[in-house]
Order: C-alpha cells, then sequence, then structure tokens
C-alpha cells in the first residue's frame, strides 16, 4: 500500500492545496469584483494576464518562477537581501508558484458569479442604507454563493494535480516538497505499478467526487467562461 | 419641508436637464414617454446616478451640491425598483428587516406591523421570494422600502412588470400608502391610468427636459399637452360627498362650481372621492335640457379648443373655475356655431369614482 513517503507526499498536497485556495479566495475575490464590475477600457489584459495559466504550458510558468524566486531573481534576491532564503525549492515557493497556477479556477467562477448577480442587488442595498463594503459582505457574497463554491472545488482539485510547475520550482524533495502527482510519477518510473495503482485511484475517486459535489450544487456550470 | 432639484446629465444620445420644486406632500408622478428621462430623474435622487451634475436639496439637507454627493446609502430615502428586486438568499421577513436595521432615520418611525398588516404580508413572512408570485413580491419591495421610515417614498413604474390583475391588486394599496404614512411619495409612470389614480401633482418629461408642472387636475385638462390627445382623454377632479339619495342610491359629490350626481354604495360623508371623466362622455347642447336622461348638465363656458384629428375637436369647458374636457365630431361644433368664449351647456353622460 502507501510508503511512507507517499503519506507525506499526499500531506503536502493537501496543504498545499488548501493553502493555495484560501490565498487564492482572499485575493481573488476582490481581483474577481473589479474585473467583473469594472468599466476600464484596458481590462482585457489583466483578464488575459490572469487566464494565461490554462493554456500556458506549466513547465513554462514554473521556469519563470524559478528565475524570479531564486536567489539572483527579483523576489528570491529580496528574500536573501531581508535576511531570508531563497524561494526556489521550499514550500512556500510552491504555494507561490500554486497561487499563480491555479488562480484562473479560483477567480474566473468568482468573476461570472459577480457578473450574472447585476448591478441591482447592490443598488437595492445602498437604498436600504447599506454601506459598500457592508452590502459587500451581505449581499454579494452570499448572492454569489454557488460562485464560491466553484472557485474553492476547482482551485483546490487543480493545485492537487499540479506536476510541471511543482517539478520546476520545488524540485523534488521527499518529505520537503514532493507532491503526490510527483511521487506516482516517481513509482511508475521504478515500475512500483501497485503503489501507482493505489495513489492514483485514489486521486481519481477524490476529483470525481469534489466536480459531482459542484456540479449538483450548480446546474450551469463551466470550467473556462466562453 | 420642500424638494428642490437641479440636475444635469450629459451622455451624448441623452441629456437631462432640469430644475425642479418637488412638493413636500401627496404623490407626485413624473410621467413621459419611454426614453424621456424619468427613472433618471428618479436615480439621480436617490444618487445612483454618479454623473449627475448639479443639486439637490431636502429639507434642511443639501444631498448634492457642486463638488458633493451624499452616497445613497446616507439618503434617507424608499426606492421602490420596477421589478421587485428582492434579496434571493433572504426570507421574506429578512428582507424586510435588512432595510429596517440599518435605518437611522429621526423620523417618526413606521411601524414594520401596520405596514406589513397594510399590504398583507403577514402569512407570507417565512417565504423565499422565488415563492411568490410577481405582485406578492413587489408588496414585500414596497414594505421593505417603507421599513426605513424614509423622508420620501421613490416609485419606478412599480406596476410596469405586473399583468393587469396584479395591477388591480398593488394600486390600492399604493393609494392607501400616502394617507397612512404621510410621506411625498415620488412615482415614476408611463400609464396614465395610474397617473389618474394616484398623482395629486404632475411632471410631465420630454427628452429630458421638463414640460409641465402642475396638478393632475390642471394638466390633464390643458389643450397645449399631449396629455390631451389620443382616445382615452379624460379629466380628473377632486369632490366632495355631501349627502346620498337612498331611494336611488346616488351619492351627491360637491366640486368649486357644483355637484355631480353619481351611482353607487353610499361614500363616507365629508370624504374627498376622485372623479375621472372621460372627454368622449361629455356632449354639448347651447340650451339647458330639460327632458333628457342625463344627470349631469352644468352651465359652462367655452375656453378652448383643438382639433383631434381631421374629424374630432376637443372642446375644453369651464364650469364656473373648474376645467372639464369634451370631445365632440367637428360637424357638430360647426352645426351649434361653438367658438371660444360661448356659453352652453355641459352634460356629462357618466363619472366614474377613481378612488
Amino acid at each position: 500500500m502507501l510508503t511512507e513517503n507517499d503519506v507525506y507526499a499526499l500531506w503536502i498536497t493537501l496543504k498545499l492545496a488548501s493553502i493555495t485556495t484560501i490565498i487564492l479566495l482572499i485575493i481573488g475575490t476582490p481581483i474577481a469584483w473589479w474585473l467583473a464590475k469594472s468599466r476600464w477600457r484596458y481590462k482585457f489584459l489583466i483578464e488575459a494576464v490572469i487566464a494565461l495559466p490554462l493554456v500556458l504550458p506549466p513547465t513554462v510558468l514554473g521556469f519563470y518562477l524559478l528565475i524570479a524566486l531564486g536567489p539572483h531573481g527579483p523576489i528570491g534576491g529580496m528574500m536573501q537581501a531581508l535576511g531570508g532564503q531563497s524561494l526556489a525549492f521550499t514550500f512556500t515557493g510552491l504555494v507561490i508558484g500554486s497561487v499563480f497556477y491555479s488562480m484562473p479556477f479560483v477567480i474566473q467562477p468568482l468573476q461570472n458569479a459577480f457578473y450574472a448577480m447585476g448591478t441591482r442587488p447592490m443598488e437595492v442595498a445602498a437604498t436600504l442604507g447599506a454601506s459598500p463594503l457592508n452590502r459587500f459582505f451581505t449581499i454579494a457574497i452570499p448572492l454569489a454563493r454557488s460562485g464560491f463554491l466553484t472557485a474553492t472545488v476547482l482551485g483546490f482539485a487543480h493545485t492537487l494535480g499540479e506536476f510541471g510547475v511543482v517539478l520546476m520550482i520545488g524540485g523534488n524533495i521527499p518529505g520537503a516538497t514532493q507532491v503526490i502527482s510527483i511521487a506516482i510519477y516517481d513509482h511508475v518510473e521504478a515500475l512500483e505499478y501497485t503503489q501507482a495503482h493505489w495513489i492514483s485511484g485514489s486521486l481519481l475517486l477524490l476529483s470525481f467526487f469534489m466536480l459531482m459535489m459542484v456540479y449538483a450544487f450548480n446546474r450551469r456550470f463551466m470550467v473556462v467562461r466562453t | 419641508m420642500s424638494i428642490e432639484a437641479q440636475f444635469y446629465i450629459d451622455r451624448g444620445d441623452f441629456s437631462l436637464d432640469i430644475n425642479i420644486n418637488i412638493p413636500s406632500s401627496g404623490v407626485t408622478a413624473i410621467f413621459g414617454a419611454s426614453g424621456c428621462g424619468k427613472t433618471t430623474l428618479l436615480r439621480a435622487i436617490a444618487g445612483l446616478e454618479p454623473d449627475c451634475q448639479g443639486s439637490l436639496t431636502v429639507g434642511d439637507e443639501q444631498w448634492q451640491s457642486k463638488h458633493y454627493s451624499l452616497p445613497p446609502h446616507k439618503r434617507s430615502i424608499g426606492y421602490v425598483f420596477q421589478e421587485p428586486s428582492l434579496f434571493s438568499h433572504l426570507n421574506v421577513q429578512e428582507n424586510l428587516d435588512y432595510g429596517r436595521k440599518r435605518s437611522h432615520s429621526s423620523r417618526s418611525k413606521i411601524s414594520l406591523k401596520h405596514t406589513i398588516q397594510l399590504l398583507d404580508l403577514g402569512h407570507l413572512l417565512d417565504r423565499k421570494p422565488h415563492q411568490l408570485s410577481g405582485g406578492e413580491q413587489q408588496r414585500v419591495a414596497i414594505a421593505r422600502a417603507l421599513a426605513v421610515s424614509p423622508a420620501m417614498l421613490l416609485l419606478d413604474e412599480p406596476l410596469a412588470a405586473l399583468d393587469m390583475l396584479r395591477k388591480q391588486e398593488i394600486l390600492p394599496y399604493l393609494d392607501s400608502l400616502q394617507k397612512e404614512f404621510k410621506i411625498p411619495l415620488l412615482y415614476v409612470s408611463h400609464s396614465r391610468e395610474e397617473v389618474a389614480h394616484l398623482a395629486d401633482y404632475l411632471i410631465l418629461l420630454d427628452k429630458g427636459r421638463i414640460q409641465a408642472t402642475g396638478s393632475v387636475t390642471e394638466l390633464f385638462s390643458r389643450l397645449d399637452l399631449p396629455l390631451a390627445y389620443g382616445s382615452k382623454t379624460e379629466t380628473v377632479i377632486t369632490a366632495k360627498v355631501i349627502g346620498y339619495d337612498k331611494e336611488f342610491e346616488l351619492n351627491f359629490l360637491d366640486f368649486s362650481s357644483g355637484y355631480f350626481s353619481v351611482i353607487g354604495k353610499p361614500l363616507s360623508l365629508g370624504s374627498h372621492t376622485r372623479l375621472q371623466i372621460l372627454a368622449r362622455d361629455v356632449s354639448i347642447t347651447l340650451e339647458h335640457q330639460s327632458k333628457t336622461s342625463i344627470l349631469n348638465i352644468f352651465p359652462a363656458i367655452i375656453d378652448d379648443m383643438r382639433n383631434e384629428g381631421s374629424a374630432q375637436i376637443t372642446v375644453r369647458l369651464m364650469i364656473g373655475t373648474m376645467a372639464i374636457l369634451a370631445r365632440i365630431t367637428r360637424k357638430s361644433a360647426s352645426d351649434l356655431g361653438l367658438t371660444i368664449g360661448l356659453c352652453v351647456y355641459a352634460q356629462v353622460k357618466t363619472v366614474a369614482l377613481l378612488s
């Protein structure tokens, strides 16, 4: 069955997916709101940047992140100057990479939900005496709850399956940065098909159940906005 | 309290440029064709049009000036949108509480219990909006706006999205609102029927400009305004109940220069009621007809005449100080030799009670 390393990898993967999803929900909500409501002419530039991970080979994203996070990159260099360590090959680095990698999967459902809501509910709340922040929390977020469910599940599930980005910036350090998808790869490389079967099967079921939940709650659901 | 508004909006294909004093009591209707800026004017008063320039003073509060605009959530208004727009994640009670909890109105509180009773919502409080009919939803929306205890209630065609039956269901509620709560109602409508029913005062808008303002009685009887044209031209009059004839079931309703006899159940003595007289139900004779079935005949002076199409003419008649409109054929007008200033008799065939 599962080796000790596999359990570690699973634990790191779940931790990574949870932290990434939480961070994305926190920074993604205001961005999604702005994208849904703004009439700025060049909004499409931001939208394109956020959607990039949908089409970009993960290795490309990983390559640039490696450079940025490494000791000579702008972020890694800054971290070192502040007395920390370079972020490449660390769990923090993995989180940063995953946040970029899974960003469209969280922002797009939120943006769609905020957009579909229209301006009316917020106007009504304003005439009823609710301040902008107050109406955002009492009206916009509850009305967009199906969007939040979709965003959470997709962000989580997508981070679970991360491979290329992790390999590039996390290395493959068992017990530190080795995630489950890479563990499967290693098992296959070593011709340990039983282990690979066990992990793959569990991931398959987990992914299926999460998506089933989303579809059960949201009748009109699309991964990518058309 | 007075409401003074001076608004200016320029959006290229549409502009609004108005300067008005809105009565601080009664029902004021903003009336005009689609796209004339009625809704925009109402939204500007609520602070929902960020590109609106100008000034707005409500009582002794400045809501908008050149460099300042009070945000909508700080304006003491109740706003009823065209669609009920209830919050779908809250039930009826929670919808009603949403504004009431956030209201910091210093005005005498409107009791929510009373509003629920008046709008007949008691049995709906636990329901979610999607479990209500369109008429019920709109009643909840009206109650929700009232629960804020606003300084004025703004209604944007609250009946437009409803069918005839639902309209008949809500009209009486709207009618009683003003009488019960004594707050000014500002009502946007493009239905002259609703206006005739509800409004005391009228603001006529045309392409973002004010065409005329005045009492409903006055504006409905003016021949220089588009209201006097079309097949449903009517006069609206407020009269006082002064008596009742039991034998023939007739109410006697006094207006400034005479009284109407109107069939129906007895109305409460001394109360004011609104009457509607269709122009096509008024005929003109040169002599007083005594052998006629028509009950309501008054001496009148022809004040103004305008052609309606090529075969008909609309005549404005003054009965003392009150004006009513008559729609007759051009041939009759010519045969009778009607001219402005002529003394005639107005025969009113049907008088309808509006309230």
